[in-house]
C-alpha cells in the first residue's frame, strides 16, 4: 500500500510543474449543492470520526439516479419523516456507543467536573471538537451553546454526564448540517462579481470526490488558514489526500456509482437455474471488479480505456468455481491473468458486469447493450414503447428461434422496435458466450453461439474484440470525464463550463488516460470551485463560517 | 382541522340516502385529531390504507359480469369470494392520457394514484391519495403512515408526496416489528403509565435542530429550499410523535403485543414474498389495532411485477409479454398463475383484517383499503380498466359487497370519491381529462 503512494505521489508531483496553468479556459461554475449524504458516505464518516467499531444501525432511504449517478441524485432527494426518523434513532444509537464506558476515555478531550453532574465547559469542548467534524467547519457560537444547553439539561435530569452528552451529540447527527453537505460560497476575491466555494466548502468537496468521506482534521485545519484559497495550499493537501491508500476508497466510491454497483444488494438469480450463484459470489463479483479497477487505475496507474481489455484481474474461490478456474488461495483473492485466446478480456467480460444486466434466469442482449450504451459511453436509450408484444422475441422453446441471436433478430425487423433494438442488441450479442450467472457458454439450445457484431459501424467477432473496440471509442473516456465531473460537482455540467469540459477531456488524453491525473486537475483547479448563484439569489446572504 | 370536514361532505352524506344516521359515523372526522378523546368517546379509530399488486389481471377472469350487489365472482376473484360484503369492486375507469405516451407500468399507476397523468417515466406531479389521505387522519399516531413491501426492495414504494419524496417501504418482517413493537412501544392497556424523561429530553435535541433553520436555507435555491422544508417538515412529525409518547394511550381493547417474527430472507421469489407478505399483514394488523398507525401502504408486488417463480428463467412482468397466449385456455397460463397468487395475497390480507375483533365488528369494518394494480391487462400494457377494490366500510361510511363499472369514466372519479370519504375537504381533483369533481355515490354509505 504505502509502496503504491509513493510511486503515485511521484508520479503526480511531475504532473504538478505542468498542470494547472494559464491554459485553463474561463468557466461560469454552476449552481453550489445540497447533496444527502450516501449511505456509504455516512458510514465511513462515523467510522473515522468515533472509530470503526461503533455500529450504525438502521435503514437508509433508497437514493435516485439522476444522470446516471446516485451522486447527483443526491442533490435531490430529501428526508422523509420514515427517513428521518431512521437518522433520530441511527444518531442516538452512535452518540450512545461513542460516549459508553469503553469509547468515551479514547474520544473525550476533558473529564468532567463529576461524572454525575452538568459540566459546560468539557461538553462544549466536546460538542466543539466532535461538531467542527461532522459539520465540516466549526460550530458557530450560538450553534454550539444550543447544543451545549440540550447536554446540560439531560445530564441534570439524568443524574450523568455522559447519558447527558449523548443528547447533545445525537443532536448534531440528526442536524441538516451533517446529514446534508450543503456548500457555503463568498464573493471570488480575484474576480469582482463572481463567487467561489468557501474553503470548508472546498475542503467537504475534495475529500468526498477523493475519500468518499468527511474532511479529516488536517484538511480542515488547511481550510481554517486560508491554504485552500492558494494554489499552493490546496495542491499540497490534494497531493497528500491522492497518496493516500484512502484514495481507493474515493475511487471505488465512483466506479460502485457510474457502474450501478449498488444494484448487487438485491441481484438475486435463481438457485435452480444457477444453482453456483449465491450472494457470497454476487459480492465478490462485485469486489472482483472494483480489485480490477483500482489495480489497473491506481496500483499500476493504467490508461483507463485499458479496462475493457486488461486481461488482469483478481479471483476468489467461489468465484473460481463460476469461472470453472482452480483458485489457491482459501479465502480471499489472488491475482488472475487470462491465456491470450480466453474468451475473457476486459470488464464487460467479468461475471459483475454480465450478471447484473441479465435476468434472474438467463441472458439478456438487450440489458447488456443498453448498459453499454448508458454507461459507459453515457448514452441515453429511450424507453420500449407500451404496446408491445414481445412473445414471439424470447419464447425460448420455438424450435425455429433457438438463440437470443435468432430471437432478436425477428425483434429488430418490427420496424417500432429496430430503431433502438438496432443500436444495443448487437453490442450485446458479443457477451452472449457468457449466460445470466456470467458463465461460459458456447452453445444454447444446442445451436452454437455467433458472438460477432458491431457498435457505431466498428465490426467486433467476441467480448475481446468489443473491448477493443470500446477502448478505441472517444466516447468511452469522455464519458468517466462527464461522469468524474457530474459525480464531483453533484449535477450536470452547465453550459458555461462547456470549454472547461473539453479541457478536461483534451488534457485527459495528453496525460495518457491516468484517473489520479484526472482527479488531480479537477481538485486544484480554480473552475471547479467556481459557484453561479442559485436561482432566486442575487447575492450570498448567509455569513461566512470562517 | 374541522374545516376539513367540509360541509360539503357532510351534505353529500345527507343527499347520498343511506340508511345511517348523519352523526355517529361522521364523528370521528371531527374529532381525528384528538386520540384520546376519541377513546373516551368508546368509538373505535377509523384507517385507510392501499394494497399494491403489480401487472393486473385478465379482464375476462377478472371484471365481474354482474353489476350492483351480489356480483358474481369469476375465477380470477375466487380469493375473495369470503370477504366479498367487504368488499367493492371497480371495473372500467380510465387512466386518461391526453395524448401523453403511456409510459409503461408508471403513467397507469400514477394516474389512479394522483389523478394526474406523468409527462415522463416516473413523473408525479401531485401528491398519492395515501399522502392526502394521511395529511387529514394520520396526525395523531406514533407513526404517521407505515409502508411495506413483499418484494425486498424499499424503492417499492407508491407513496410519494412528489417525485423525490417517497415514504420508503419495510422489507422485513423482523424490521417492521421492531420498528412499532420494540422498545419504544408504548402498551395502551398497561395498567400503570409514566412519561419517560428521555422523551423530553429527545424533543430538546429537535427544537434545537430547528432553530438554525433560517441559517441553513438562506443561501439556498428554490428547489433546495423546498427539499430542506420536507427535512423540516419531518423533524415537526417525529416531534408529534414523541409528543404522543408522552402522553397515556388510549386503551385499545383488540391490542395484543404480537411476537416477534423470525429473521425471513427476502426477495422476488413469490414463495418469499407470500410468507413475509403474510407475516408483514399480521403486524400491520396488530399495529392498527394497537393505535399506533391509521394510515399504511402495503406492496405485495412492485409495478411491473419482478416476482418469479423459483426455477424459472422469467419473472411475472416478462412473462406478461413473452408468453404466447394458449389458445385453448385464452389467456398466458404462466402469466395468469401470477395474477392468481396475487389476488390470494389480496385474500390473506383481508383474512387478517377480519380476525381481529374489534367494537360489533372486525379491524376492516373500521378500514378503507385500496386495493389497485398498475394496468390492466399487463401483456398491452392496457390503462383502460385498471382494476380497483375497495375493502372494508370505515366505521360505516363505505358501501361494500357491489360491482361498480366506470364505463370509460376519468379513473380519478375513484381517488376523489375515496378521499372525500376519508374527510378531505376538496371538491375537484385531477388534471387534465382526469379533473373531475364527480364523486361515484355509490360507493358511500
Amino acid at each position: 500500500m504505502i509502496r503504491h503512494g509513493i510511486r503515485i505521489a511521484a508520479a503526480v508531483g511531475l504532473l504538478a510543474l505542468t498542470a494547472c496553468g494559464p491554459d485553463e479556459p474561463a468557466s461560469s461554475g454552476g449552481p453550489p449543492s445540497v447533496r444527502r449524504m450516501t449511505e456509504a458516505q455516512y458510514r465511513q464518516t462515523v467510522a473515522d470520526i468515533f472509530g470503526p467499531d461503533v455500529k450504525v444501525t438502521g435503514r437508509f432511504e433508497p437514493g435516485m439516479r439522476t444522470s446516471g449517478l446516485l451522486a447527483v441524485g443526491a442533490g435531490r432527494v430529501t428526508v422523509t419523516p420514515s427517513g428521518f426518523e431512521q437518522y433520530e434513532a441511527m444518531g442516538r444509537g452512535i452518540a450512545a456507543q461513542a460516549l459508553d464506558e469503553k469509547h468515551r476515555d479514547r474520544l473525550m478531550p476533558c473529564k468532567p467536573a463529576s461524572p454525575t453532574a452538568p459540566d459546560d465547559g468539557c461538553a462544549a469542548q466536546f460538542l466543539g471538537k466532535f461538531g467542527r467534524l461532522l459539520f465540516h467547519r466549526p460550530l458557530l457560537t450560538d450553534e454550539l451553546r444550543d447544543q451545549v444547553s440540550v447536554a446540560s439539561k439531560a445530564a441534570q435530569t439524568l443524574g450523568d454526564f455522559y447519558a447527558g452528552l449523548q443528547f447533545g451529540l445525537a443532536g448534531l447527527l440528526a442536524a441538516p448540517e451533517f446529514v446534508f453537505r450543503e456548500e457555503d460560497f463568498e464573493p471570488d476575491p480575484a474576480h469582482a462579481g463572481q463567487f467561489r466555494l468557501t474553503a470548508y466548502a472546498k475542503a467537504q468537496r475534495l475529500s468526498f470526490l477523493l475519500w468518499n468521506t468527511s474532511p479529516d482534521d488536517e484538511l480542515l485545519s488547511a481550510a481554517a488558514r486560508g491554504d485552500l484559497d492558494t494554489r499552493k495550499g490546496l495542491a499540497m493537501q490534494a497531493d497528500r489526500m491522492l497518496a493516500s491508500p484512502r484514495l481507493k476508497d474515493g475511487v471505488r466510491a465512483f466506479f460502485t456509482d457510474m457502474l450501478g454497483f449498488d444494484a448487487f444488494d438485491d441481484l438475486a438469480k435463481d438457485s435452480v437455474i444457477y444453482p453456483k450463484f449465491s450472494l457470497k459470489v454476487a459480492n465478490e463479483a462485485r469486489e472482483q471488479s472494483l480489485l480490477t479497477i483500482t489495480d489497473l487505475l491506481i496500483d499500476r496507474h493504467g490508461d483507463y480505456r485499458d479496462l475493457f481489455t486488461t486481461r488482469k484481474t483478481f479471483l476468489s474461490r467461489p468465484l473460481g468455481m463460476l469461472y470453472r478456474l482452480p483458485v489457491a488461495t482459501r479465502t480471499g483473492f489472488e491475482p488472475h491473468e487470462f491465456a491470450e485466446g480466453d474468451p475473457r478480456a476486459g470488464l464487460l467480460s467479468e461475471i459483475s458486469f454480465l450478471a447484473l444486466h441479465s435476468h434472474p434466469g438467463r441472458s439478456s442482449p438487450t440489458l447488456r447493450g443498453k448498459a453499454v450504451r448508458e454507461l459507459i459511453l453515457c448514452e441515453t436509450v429511450p424507453a420500449p414503447p407500451a404496446n408491445v408484444n414481445f412473445s414471439i422475441v424470447q419464447d425460448t422453446s420455438n424450435p425455429q428461434f433457438k438463440t437470443a441471436r435468432d430471437r432478436l433478430t425477428a425483434h429488430r425487423t418490427n420496424p417500432t422496435c429496430a430503431g433502438c433494438h438496432k443500436i444495443i442488441d448487437p453490442i450485446g450479442l458479443g457477451l452472449e458466450a457468457f449466460d445470466g450467472a456470467g458463465q461460459y457458454r458456447a452453445n444454447e439450445n444446442g445451436a452454437p453461439i455467433d458472438t460477432s457484431g458491431e457498435i457505431d459501424g466498428i465490426a467486433f467477432k467476441n467480448a475481446a474484440s468489443l473491448g477493443k473496440a470500446l477502448h478505441d471509442d472517444p466516447a468511452t473516456p469522455a464519458c468517466l470525464v462527464t461522469d468524474i465531473y457530474r459525480y464531483a460537482a453533484g449535477r450536470d455540467p452547465t453550459p458555461g463550463e462547456k470549454d472547461w469540459m473539453a479541457y478536461l477531456r483534451q488534457r485527459f488524453a495528453a496525460g495518457g488516460y491516468r484517473l489520479p491525473e484526472l482527479l488531480r486537475l479537477i481538485a486544484i483547479s480554480d473552475d471547479f470551485y467556481k459557484v453561479s448563484l442559485p436561482t432566486g439569489l442575487s447575492e450570498p446572504v448567509k455569513e461566512a463560517t470562517r | 382541522m374541522n374545516r376539513q370536514f367540509g360541509r360539503r361532505t357532510l351534505l353529500r352524506g345527507l343527499a347520498g340516502g343511506a340508511a345511517v344516521t348523519v352523526g355517529v359515523p361522521l364523528l370521528d372526522c371531527f374529532l381525528n385529531t384528538n386520540g384520546t378523546a376519541l377513546a373516551a368517546g368508546g368509538r373505535m379509530p377509523v384507517r385507510f390504507g392501499t394494497w399494491f399488486w403489480g401487472c393486473g389481471m385478465t379482464p375476462d377472469r377478472w371484471v365481474p359480469k354482474t353489476l350492483g350487489a351480489n356480483y358474481d365472482i369469476p375465477v380470477e376473484l375466487k380469493p375473495i369470494e369470503p370477504f366479498k360484503q367487504q368488499v367493492t369492486v371497480l371495473s372500467g375507469f380510465q387512466a386518461l392520457l391526453d395524448g401523453r405516451s403511456n409510459f409503461p407500468h408508471s403513467s397507469g399507476n400514477i394516474s389512479v394514484r394522483t389523478g394526474s397523468a406523468p409527462d415522463k417515466a416516473d413523473e408525479v406531479k401531485a401528491p398519492t391519495i395515501d399522502i392526502l389521505v394521511g395529511d387529514v387522519m394520520g396526525t395523531d399516531t406514533r407513526f404517521r403512515s407505515l409502508e411495506m413491501t413483499a418484494t425486498g426492495d424499499p424503492k417499492h414504494s407508491y407513496s410519494k408526496r412528489s417525485a423525490n419524496v417517497t415514504n420508503p417501504s419495510e422489507v422485513s418482517p423482523l424490521a417492521l416489528y421492531t420498528r412499532i413493537f420494540g422498545p419504544e412501544f408504548q402498551d395502551p392497556n398497561a395498567a400503570d403509565f409514566k412519561p419517560d424523561p428521555r422523551i423530553m429530553l429527545r424533543q430538546s435535541v429537535l427544537s434545537a435542530i430547528k432553530d438554525h433553520r433560517d441559517r441553513f436555507e438562506k443561501n439556498l435555491g428554490a428547489a433546495d429550499r423546498a427539499r430542506l422544508d420536507q427535512y423540516f417538515t419531518s423533524v415537526r412529525q417525529i416531534e408529534q410523535q414523541l409528543q404522543l409518547q408522552l402522553q397515556k394511550p388510549p386503551p385499545a381493547e383488540a391490542c395484543l403485543l404480537p411476537k416477534a417474527p423470525p429473521e425471513t430472507p427476502v426477495g422476488t421469489d413469490i414463495e418469499m414474498a407470500i410468507r413475509n407478505h403474510k407475516m408483514m399483514a399480521e403486524l400491520l394488523a396488530m399495529a392498527l389495532a394497537c393505535n399506533q398507525t391509521k394510515v399504511f401502504n402495503v406492496v405485495f408486488s412492485d409495478s411491473a411485477s419482478n416476482l418469479r417463480r423459483s426455477g424459472s428463467s422469467t419473472t411475472h412482468h416478462s412473462l406478461t409479454h413473452e408468453e404466447q397466449i394458449d389458445p385453448k385456455l385464452g389467456y398466458q397460463p404462466q402469466a395468469t398463475w401470477f395474477v392468481e397468487r396475487s389476488m390470494e395475497a389480496w385474500g390473506t390480507f383481508l383474512e387478517v383484517m377480519t380476525s381481529i375483533r374489534e367494537g360489533d365488528g372486525t379491524l376492516l369494518d373500521n378500514t378503507m383499503v385500496f386495493a389497485q394494480s398498475d394496468t390492466q391487462l399487463a401483456k398491452t400494457h392496457s390503462i383502460a380498466g385498471i382494476p380497483i377494490m375497495i375493502a372494508g366500510k370505515a366505521g360505516g361510511k363505505v358501501k361494500t359487497g357491489i360491482h361498480i363499472a366506470g364505463n370509460g369514466d376519468p379513473i380519478s372519479r375513484v381517488g376523489l370519491t375515496v378521499q372525500q370519504i376519508m374527510g378531505v375537504s376538496i371538491d375537484r381533483w385531477g388534471s387534465g381529462s382526469m379533473l373531475t369533481s364527480k364523486s361515484i355515490p355509490e360507493l358511500s354509505a
